[in-house]
């Protein structure tokens, strides 16, 4: 019983990682899509990302003169780090191989692991843009990264575990329930999502206006595969995150181990509609906001780490009381 | 605890060997040389040690010292985990010298004294007295002062080793005082009586506090670090990487000895007070890194972030033993003691790598550096991960203590004192935070000093180091990633410890997992598996890479840099260090530090350049020493007139003491 279980695991693993890789391009593709709708254009077909990647992977690399074996090894590490962070969020089943592997702060350490090194591919060749877009990317994420860590702080309070898949399982049993932390986190964390996948209003993801960009700007020497690979990162990163907060915080329709094949397909469907609604949400707000300028994105993430703090005081001083 | 002394007795005379350099041809090989084979056979006999029970003591006593007392010397599992630290190390750093070192204007200056150095450090961990302990600490702390002088030429040296010197001898002072405490309530110097009186409360907070400012002051915590950044950066670099790699451990092994050990039952607000200071003293000091240009102070800087982390440890570690819950205070315990070994190792890849970075270029500062990776491959790789080590990434070893530090964090709710709750969120925050500083600061090091093009003459003309130079970055950086991917081998050494300074195992209570997992029974069924994670990156990568160059193109052009359509010629209008800090600037350091920007921007027509200045002041300095000098300064003036009485006014003087101390001891009994 127990090898069939591992054996399931290790399938469902599988299914996950094809599943997220499949899913991430048409989950950008649908958000483009909205946005121009919203903005009253018609937009490219949901399948441009697809198109764009595998043109991408058709042509050649343009190195720069001076490009090192770091510039070269990153996207590789980068798509790595960031696929496996997302083979680790309950997507439609708990029952996953890789669980006991890694909790949450492992997964925002993944996280860390890609941007630090696409922040030195951006200073590899010697550019101004690159360095620009690195010295903002990393300013960012200092902010950013400790927010979210407060935020699985104030989960792992209330859940008394920093395991994705226990954490869900604990939300599924709604031995929770309302609370005021929760929505305190959950709001730190969709700040914290939008800086991280570099969208409006802290990044644009559509400019290429020099002086506005920060991910753009980090990755502009990349051609070819390499830029397919650190596209198709970054698409499977806004995956990532839609995931994680459809799995905290809504984790209905997630199948748990032991359970039939109607549950999992129930689990794939509702999963597939939770991106899709969270792309909805995600076109509408970016259609909403403007753009911040650069030296307010301290003040922005700066609120993220407040309320997650915030939230997390509430739950310490809450338990046990 | 025979060999260790024999290897310290060793390492005393390759000392004397030093200072006999002039009569001796080759005393530069026989020390280096020498101190690599003692260090080695000392951190061997620790491991092999460690690796077994661990749980015997050793003492040895010694026929010399006070007459009533005799050299006391003890080897116990908590030294162990500190000698092997330090020996380890000292062994690395005496073949990195045997290269680096014959580039020293003065050899005599450094030859003598680096052994004697690594003897003194060692000595304080074995000590099993307070007479031994100071003589060792004061040995050690006046060695390490002669090696900051080496290069005395340079006047900031000089002043360096001043300051050094000061805080030293009040760190000192601080400890002799802590241990007459103690001393007096048990009536011996002895540590074993030391342990077998515990003092009361009062007297033992106060040798907790004086200890916590002695091994401080040492350590580099906030305030005290201030003396840090000026003394590493003065040494060589292989010193460099002692000093700050283990030198300051050697006061964290006090400050454990002396609060876990000696003290008796701790009280919760000491580790209140270690775990608040430490937060301050890793975020101040990461964000004291990140605004250097020299790479040395840089790295000096770092580490009193890294003692931060550490001493966080500690303090989670006390309040938990305190409140009952031991198998949550080794948690912390283990945590605090991994890294100090991580730090030891990866702070010996980076300053090794900026002492081969200086040897090949002649540059310290960041921005005349750049492009390195090309030159120097092997040094660029190792520091590579050197830079993802201490940036506490995964699958390497910083992560693991960083991952145990957190899970300790978390269980902040189930300590009963309302403060120490909401201490724990801020403390976490504040983990976190310098964390994900640490990260941004070592992009920028390594970003600025290894990537890009060439800022200066010297960086442009690097060549690779040589063997031995390169060797001694190389086994650090292996280790790194060997305890990162299978940390429970470090982890069992410092059990035995743990059970010493915490009564209980982390693994104790259950909840083992096998070698391959992490899976402390305190930390509610968490779980992480740095082995199952560096395979599953492996075959991932190479998945990825056996796709791409099997369906994608796979010819590389190479061409000029794109950058938008504009290709600039001149190296410097890359990015530099402090244009890479300058938005962290903007955001941290602007109330922290008074940090002020000017630009000073011609009017049109005008043809002189334009020019941008940045002030910025150690607040330490400002706030704390700068009133403090001035009131020793008007204390001497005043206590200066007492030099020109008449004898009248002496003996007067001398009569009105008399009746002080008569009226004082009245009142006493």
């Amino acid at each position: 019983m127990i090898f069939v279980q591992a054996l399931l695991a290790g399938i469902f693993q599988v299914v996950q990682m094809l599943l997220v890789l499949a899913l991430a391009p048409g989950l950008t593709g649908l958000v483009r899509v909205l946005k121009a709708r919203l903005l009253g254009r018609r937009g490219p077909p949901l399948v441009q990302p697809y198109r764009d990647l595998s043109r991408l992977l058709r042509k050649d690399v343009v190195l720069a003169e001076n490009a090192s074996w770091l510039f070269r090894v990153t996207p590789y590490l980068v798509f790595t780090a960031i696929w496996l962070a997302a083979a680790l969020v309950p997507t439609f089943t708990t029952a996953l191989a890789l669980t006991a592997t890694a909790d949450l702060i492992a997964l925002v350490a993944l996280l860390a692991s890609a941007r630090f090194f696409l922040a030195l591919a951006g200073m590899d060749v010697g550019t101004s843009f690159g360095g620009l877009g690195s010295s903002r990317e990393m300013m960012i994420a200092t902010l950013a990264e400790p927010a979210m860590l407060m935020v699985i702080f104030s989960i792992a309070i209330l859940v008394r575990t920093t395991s994705l898949s226990l954490i869900v399982d604990f939300m599924l049993a709604g031995g929770v329930g309302l609370r005021v932390s929760l929505g305190l986190a959950l709001i730190s964390l969709l700040m914290v999502a939008i800086a991280e996948n570099a969208r409006i209003p802290v990044d644009n993801p559509a400019t290429h206006l020099e002086l506005t960009m920060v991910h753009e700007a980090m990755v502009l020497e990349y051609s070819g595969r390499h830029l397919a690979l650190i596209e198709a990162a970054s698409m499977l990163k806004l995956v990532l995150y839609m995931a994680l907060i459809a799995c905290i915080f809504l984790p209905w329709g997630i199948s748990e181990p032991g359970e039939g094949p109607l549950d999992l397909a129930i689990g794939l469907v509702t999963f597939v509609l939770k991106l899709a609604s969270g792309a909805v949400l995600l076109a509408l707000f970016e259609t909403g906001v403007a753009k911040m300028r650069v030296f307010r994105y301290g003040e922005f993430l700066g609120g993220a780490l407040l309320l997650s703090l915030l939230g997390a005081i509430f739950l310490y001083v809450s338990t046990g009381l | 605890m025979a060999s260790i002394s024999l290897c310290i007795a060793a390492m005393l005379l390759l000392g004397i060997v030093g200072m006999a350099r002039s009569w001796l041809g080759r005393a530069h090989e026989v020390v280096h040389g020498g101190m690599a084979l003692v260090c080695g056979a000392a951190a061997l006999t620790v491991l092999v040690r460690l690796a077994g029970d661990g749980t015997d003591v050793e003492i040895l006593a010694l026929p010399v010292g006070l007459p009533w007392l005799r050299a006391n010397l003890r080897l116990d599992a908590l030294s162990a985990v500190f000698l092997l630290a330090v020996n380890l190390v000292g062994c690395l750093s005496a073949v990195f010298g045997w290269s680096y070192a014959r580039h020293e204007a003065e050899p005599g200056r450094v030859l003598p004294f680096f052994p004697l150095f690594i003897a003194g450090m060692n000595l304080v961990l074995v000590a099993d007295d307070a007479f031994v302990f100071l003589m060792a600490w004061e040995f050690m702390s006046l060695s390490s002062w002669l090696l900051v002088l080496a290069s005395h030429r340079e006047e900031e040296t000089r002043r360096a080793a001043y300051v050094y010197l000061v805080m030293a001898s009040f760190g000192t002072a601080c400890l002799l005082l802590a241990f007459g405490i103690l001393a007096g309530q048990a009536g011996g110097y002895g540590f074993e009586a030391i342990r077998a009186h515990p003092p009361g409360a009062v007297p033992a907070s106060v040798a907790a506090l004086l200890v916590l400012l002695g091994a401080g002051s040492k350590a580099g915590l906030v305030p005290l670090h201030v003396w840090l950044p000026l003394a590493h950066p003065a040494a060589p670099s292989h010193i460099s990487a002692l000093m700050s790699g283990v030198m300051t451990k050697v006061a964290i092994y006090g400050l454990i000895r002396v609060l876990f050990d000696l003290v008796g039952e701790p009280l919760w607000w000491w580790g209140a007070v270690l775990a608040v200071l430490g937060a301050v003293t890793a975020v101040a000091g990461v964000l004291y890194a990140l605004m250097q240009d020299d790479v040395k102070k840089l790295l000096a800087y770092s580490t009193v972030e890294n003692i931060g982390v550490i001493v966080i440890g500690l303090g989670l570690a006390l309040v938990f033993k305190s409140s009952g819950v031991p198998a949550l205070a080794a948690l912390a315990m283990t945590a605090a003691m991994l890294h100090v070994l991580n730090h030891g190792l990866f702070k010996s890849i980076l300053f090794f790598g900026a002492g081969a970075v200086l040897t090949a270029t002649g540059e310290r500062d960041l921005d005349r550096l750049g492009g390195l990776i090309h030159r120097m491959p092997a040094t660029a790789l190792f520091c590579l991960v050197g830079a993802a080590a201490i940036s506490a990434l995964p699958p390497l070893n910083g992560f693991v203590a960083e991952w145990m530090l957190f899970q300790a964090v978390l269980n902040g709710p189930l300590l009963e004192q309302w403060e120490l709750k909401i201490g724990f969120a801020v403390i976490g925050a504040l983990l976190a935070l310098s964390a994900a500083l640490a990260a941004a600061c070592f992009v920028r090091f390594y970003g600025i000093a290894f990537l890009g093009r060439a800022r200066s003459p010297g960086a442009a003309q690097a060549r690779e180091v040589d063997a031995v130079m390169l060797s001694a970055i190389a086994v650090p950086a292996v280790l790194c990633v060997v305890v990162g991917v299978l940390p429970k081998l470090a982890i069992a050494m410092i059990e035995p410890a743990n059970r010493l300074t915490t009564g209980e195992g982390m693994f104790d209570a259950g909840g083992h997992g096998g070698w391959v997992w992490l899976a402390p029974a305190s930390a509610f069924g968490n779980s992480y598996s740095g082995f199952m994670m560096f395979m599953t990156i492996l075959i991932l990568t190479i998945l990825a890479v056996f796709m791409i160059h099997r369906y994608a193109s796979n010819r590389v052009r190479r061409s000029i840099p794109w950058a938008c359509g504009f290709t600039d010629p001149a190296p410097l209008g890359q990015y530099s260090a402090s244009s890479f800090a300058q938005p962290l600037r903007r955001v941290f350091a602007g109330q922290i530090f008074g940090a002020r920007e000017t630009v000073d921007m011609p009017a049109p027509g005008e043809t002189r350049p334009a020019r941008f200045t940045l002030e910025m002041r150690d607040p330490a300095w400002d706030r704390l020493f700068t009133p403090v000098v001035r009131l020793v300064g008007w204390l001497a003036d005043r206590i200066d007139g007492l030099q020109f009485l008449t004898i009248r006014q002496y003996l007067s003087l001398m009569f009105f003491a008399l009746v002080l101390l008569l009226v004082m001891v009245a009142v006493s009994q």
